[in-house]
């Protein structure tokens, strides 16, 4: 019996190698890149300036000026040897991390190349980054919250529309708070409409999403152009003002990057921790996930395999009201058509990136909220590389992501299933 | 002493079937009560019922005394009901911990799930009825064997002392069954009951203390083993007398008509699940493949059919012909039949009519297309030609095939792929779910290929259709044969510890 376990486990690596020696490659790419997109031609004398003081910095840093050049040939140098040892040996479990890892050196060397010779705010563009993120992230969390109880969502962005255009009708009406949890109950309404639809009456879910979808594009739009355009006081909100929180605050660098938001910034942080503790330690979790995971197996245990299901939608409709309140009372100000752009899709994308994990969808929402900087910012610059081709970059990581390179990423099994008792 | 549970007169109908008529049973403490029925005899419904599924729409059910209205399958718990369902209720990407606590956690304060404690519980019932587990695995990595102790400790964890058992043994060896038995006596030993679902009247007659056989929903008859034996118990579940012995003349195999090479296979999760396999088939003969569900013979049959493309290996036809990546059409052109293991999945298009399926390997031949065109006429009467050489029982052939009993949709493939003429066709789990009757049917055509001079590739996880069909058996275990017996020569014993993995004890 023994033997046959050894071949087996042996034959197990050598299927797996190729996910190894992919990553070398990915790796040593990147390296390539570094050295010979943006080391090549560069003039050895041009340093990069980074600032790291960002609005609200209340201790001035002095700027951080390095010689570009030799910075990239030392990150070229170390990714392409981090790239070497796997494709020779393979960091084995730590191999996501070492990615991790190397696109971060990548991300780094770009910057230092986009600002050679000039200055950029490095601090400036992490806080933006972090502000790009929050509604993609939150995005993210109501996908996870109904996906992992088996209803595919993809209705996010027509709720985020909704509770966007609600919160800065009612807000404008009332205050803010109200304006809020009006948001955040349009997002429920509409959750709900598409749990009747997908859990009672077993309705195709990408359909019924796709209605919502639709509904909620055309509804705002009529309703924007009919009376918040013509009635500017109706579409007037304020934005919920900054919180310093104290001392924190205070932490040079840091500080002003994470803690000088507004209460959407504290809410994302909130939620995506209660959210991955109460998913993965909690009884609340565990009975949602077996819902999602195998519901048949769930209902022999005595869990209400529907009323969790609803209860999961449900939340995850408040999730994306709040994520769409964001835009109107956390951002802008104002309700303007289809001002979502696409974000509770991206929100989607990061789920599926982060593998159904709240801190993975985090680490996904920055990636492309980096992007979503970068492309607005890039452009002030002066880089040769169109702002399109930067947007569409984290979208050909996702379908990397999906073809399996990474790592495969595991859908809950019964995800997009109605439940059927028979 | 007074049963622990009593069922009277359950009814349930379903539209237009009459799944339970009027069904008394009663369950004593510490027996092992054994439900014997055909599949669709009824058998689930009612544990179903039991279990608090589903609602009787008549009939009362009583539990140590008192009756029990119930509403869902909690109040079975809290009645200490617990059932272990012949498709395992576990969830692969939870530990064992997770799947045992799930719907009865222990938790800290504020719903915290307290795994330690839960874990600690679980070592406690696996040392006490010896049931070694490991708490902290996941399932996914677990032997079938373990994973039906999971299922086991499941009720243990929740204090049931009425376990129902749904066809247990259907995805074990002969000896983890017998393992299995072993721990079924513990069970009964300290006061459980057990009700214990099975077609298999070998299984029925060593463990039941008494039996029960239901047929069309009906209870058709009681007895104990004593009483019994497997011809008695097999006429009682069919209704008429059964043969139980096939009539199987000796074989005369010819020229090699399928060779396997060396194959490697890997799973959808590219996990190599055939490991160099190779054989010879003979024209003329049987060959079984036997092992527990999962060892391989999946993808061994999808290699061969050219449903999926082999990693390593050759495979060829009688003639020379390489067909190791080879598309399914090629094989099915090259005279070869397939018989898949899941008819509603890869053997038939379930909306279709029972007439398009028949011609789904064929369509495009004359006669029946003339260039772009369908020839209904051409189709329709090869279907009633079939049907009625087949024995299908079907309305006409315009009727879907998902509205057939499995029988007869297990007879629908049979007939599209015996009815080409050929040499060499791979049956998958032929007979699975069939009742006594279609299994009878479709041994007979199988062996009636074979003396036509066919060459047979059997592949089956029941041992007794192998033992009874095949002329050699293979036996795989964990991707590789581990050996090729002579059907003759072997007996059940021998090829179980085969099954295993255990090749020199077989061979002593």
């Amino acid at each position: 019996m023994a033997t046959h376990t050894a071949t087996l486990a042996k034959t197990g690596v050598q299927i797996s190698s190729t996910r190894r020696i992919v990553m070398g490659v990915i790796f040593l790419a990147l390296a390539a890149v570094i050295w010979f997109y943006f080391g090549q031609g560069m003039n050895p004398e041009l340093v990069t300036t980074f600032g790291l003081n960002s609005a609200g910095s209340s201790i001035m840093l002095p700027d951080w000026v390095f010689n570009t050049l030799n910075t990239l040939n030392l990150l070229a140098g170390v990714s392409a040897a981090l790239g070497a040892f796997q494709l020779a040996r393979g960091f084995g479990k730590s191999t996501n991390l070492v990615l991790g890892l190397v696109v971060a050196f990548f991300l780094f060397a770009f910057l230092s190349w986009a600002a050679a010779g000039a200055s950029l705010n490095l601090a400036g563009l992490l806080r933006t980054t972090l502000q790009r993120a929050v509604p993609i992230t939150l995005g993210a969390l109501s996908g996870i919250l109904c996906e992992r109880a088996g209803v595919v969502n993809i209705a996010i962005e027509g709720m985020m529309l909704a509770g966007a255009m609600v919160s800065a009708l009612v807000a404008s009406l009332f205050n803010n708070w109200v304006g809020l949890l009006a948001g955040i109950g349009i997002g429920a309404v509409l959750a709900l409409i598409h749990g009747v639809l997908s859990i009672k009456y077993k309705a195709d879910q990408i359909v019924s999403g796709t209605v919502i979808n639709i509904f909620s594009t055309g509804m705002t739009s009529f309703i924007s152009a009919k009376f918040l355009q013509k009635y500017q006081e109706l579409n007037n909100p304020a934005i919920f003002a900054p919180i310093e929180i104290p001392l924190l605050s205070k932490i040079p660098f840091i500080g002003p990057i994470l803690f000088t938001h507004n209460l959407f910034m504290y809410g994302m942080f909130i939620l995506l921790f209660v959210l991955q503790f109460a998913l993965f330690y909690t009884r609340w979790g565990l009975r949602m996930r077996s819902v999602g995971e195998h519901p048949k197996a769930a209902d022999t245990l005595g869990i209400n395999v529907i009323r969790t299901r609803y209860m999961a939608v449900t939340l995850g409709g408040m999730m994306a009201g709040f994520a769409g309140a964001y835009f109107t009372l956390g951002s802008v100000g104002r309700f303007d058509e289809v001002m979502t752009a696409g974000r509770g899709f991206i929100g989607l994308a990061a789920m599926i990136f982060g593998n159904w994990n709240p801190f993975g969808a985090f680490g996904a929402g920055l990636l492309f909220g980096f992007a979503d900087m970068l492309a607005s910012r890039l452009a002030i610059l002066g880089v040769r590389i169109p702002s399109e081709f930067l947007l569409m970059a984290p979208y050909i990581a996702t379908m990397i992501v999906l073809a399996g390179v990474v790592g495969r990423s595991q859908a809950p099994a019964a995800d997009g299933k109605p439940y059927d008792k028979e | 002493m007074a049963p622990v549970l009593e069922l009277r007169g359950i009814t349930k109908r379903f539209p237009g079937v009459l799944a339970n008529d009027r069904i008394d049973l009663t369950l004593n403490a510490g027996e092992v009560h054994a439900l014997l029925g055909e599949n669709g005899a009824g058998k689930s419904t009612l544990m179903n019922i039991l279990y608090g599924l589903y609602k009787p729409d008549e009939g009362e059910i009583i539990v140590k005394g008192q009756k029990l209205e119930m509403q869902s399958p909690t109040d079975a718990i809290r009645a200490g009901i617990g059932m272990v369902h012949q498709h395992f209720m576990l969830i692969p990407v939870f530990t064992v911990t997770e799947n045992v606590m799930l719907g009865d956690e222990t938790t800290k304060l504020g719903g915290v799930l307290d795994r330690a404690a839960a874990a600690k519980r679980i070592r406690e019932i696996s040392e006490a009825y010896q049931l070694a587990v490991d708490p902290d695995a996941y399932v996914s990595d677990l032997p079938v064997g373990v994973q039906q102790r999971v299922e086991i400790i499941k009720l243990l964890y929740r204090n049931a002392d009425i376990l129902i058992l749904d066809e247990p043994t259907a995805v074990l060896t002969p000896q983890e069954a017998d393992e299995f038995f072993k721990i079924l006596k513990t069970l009964t030993e300290r006061g459980k009951s057990i009700i214990f679902i099975s077609h298999k009247l070998r299984e029925v007659l060593e463990i039941a203390n008494r039996i029960t056989a239901i047929r069309l929903g009906k209870v058709v008859g009681s007895t104990t083993p004593k009483q019994a034996n497997e011809t008695k118990l097999a006429s009682m579940m069919v209704g008429r007398p059964v043969d139980l012995k096939l009539d199987k003349k000796p074989a005369k195999p010819g020229a090699v008509q399928l060779k396997v090479e060396d194959l490697v296979v890997a799973d959808d999760r590219n996990h190599v699940t055939v490991d160099g396999v190779s054989f010879d088939l003979h024209k003329g003969e049987v060959l079984g493949i036997a092992g527990v569900q999962g060892n391989g013979q999946t993808e061994l049959v999808e290699a061969i059919t050219g449903l999926r493309d082999p990693i390593g290996g050759r495979i060829t036809l009688g003639d020379g012909v390489d067909i190791t990546r080879a598309h399914p059409r090629e094989f099915t052109e090259l005279g070869s039949a397939h018989i898949p293991e899941d008819r509603q999945l890869d053997g038939l298009v379930l909306s279709f009519p029972v007439a398009d399926n028949l011609v789904l390997n064929t369509y495009y031949n004359r006669p029946f297309a003339k260039g772009i065109m369908l020839q209904e006429d051409a189709i329709y009467e090869q279907a009633d030609r079939l049907i009625a050489e087949f024995d299908i029982r079907t309305p006409n052939a315009e009727t879907s095939v998902g509205s057939l009993s499995g029988g007869n949709q297990q007879k629908v493939i049979v007939a599209r792929e015996l009815s080409r003429p050929g040499s060499l066709v791979v049956a998958s789990q032929p007979t699975r779910g069939l009742d006594v009757g279609s299994i009878e049917y479709i041994h007979g055509k199988l062996l009636e290929k074979r003396d036509e001079g066919v060459a047979v590739l059997l592949v089956s996880s029941e041992l007794d259709e192998i033992m009874q069909l095949s002329d050699r058996i293979a036996v795989m275990y964990r991707g590789k044969i581990v050996d090729i017996v002579d059907a003759k020569t072997t007996d059940k014993t021998k090829v179980g510890l085969l099954m295993a993995g255990v090749r020199d004890k077989a061979r002593s």
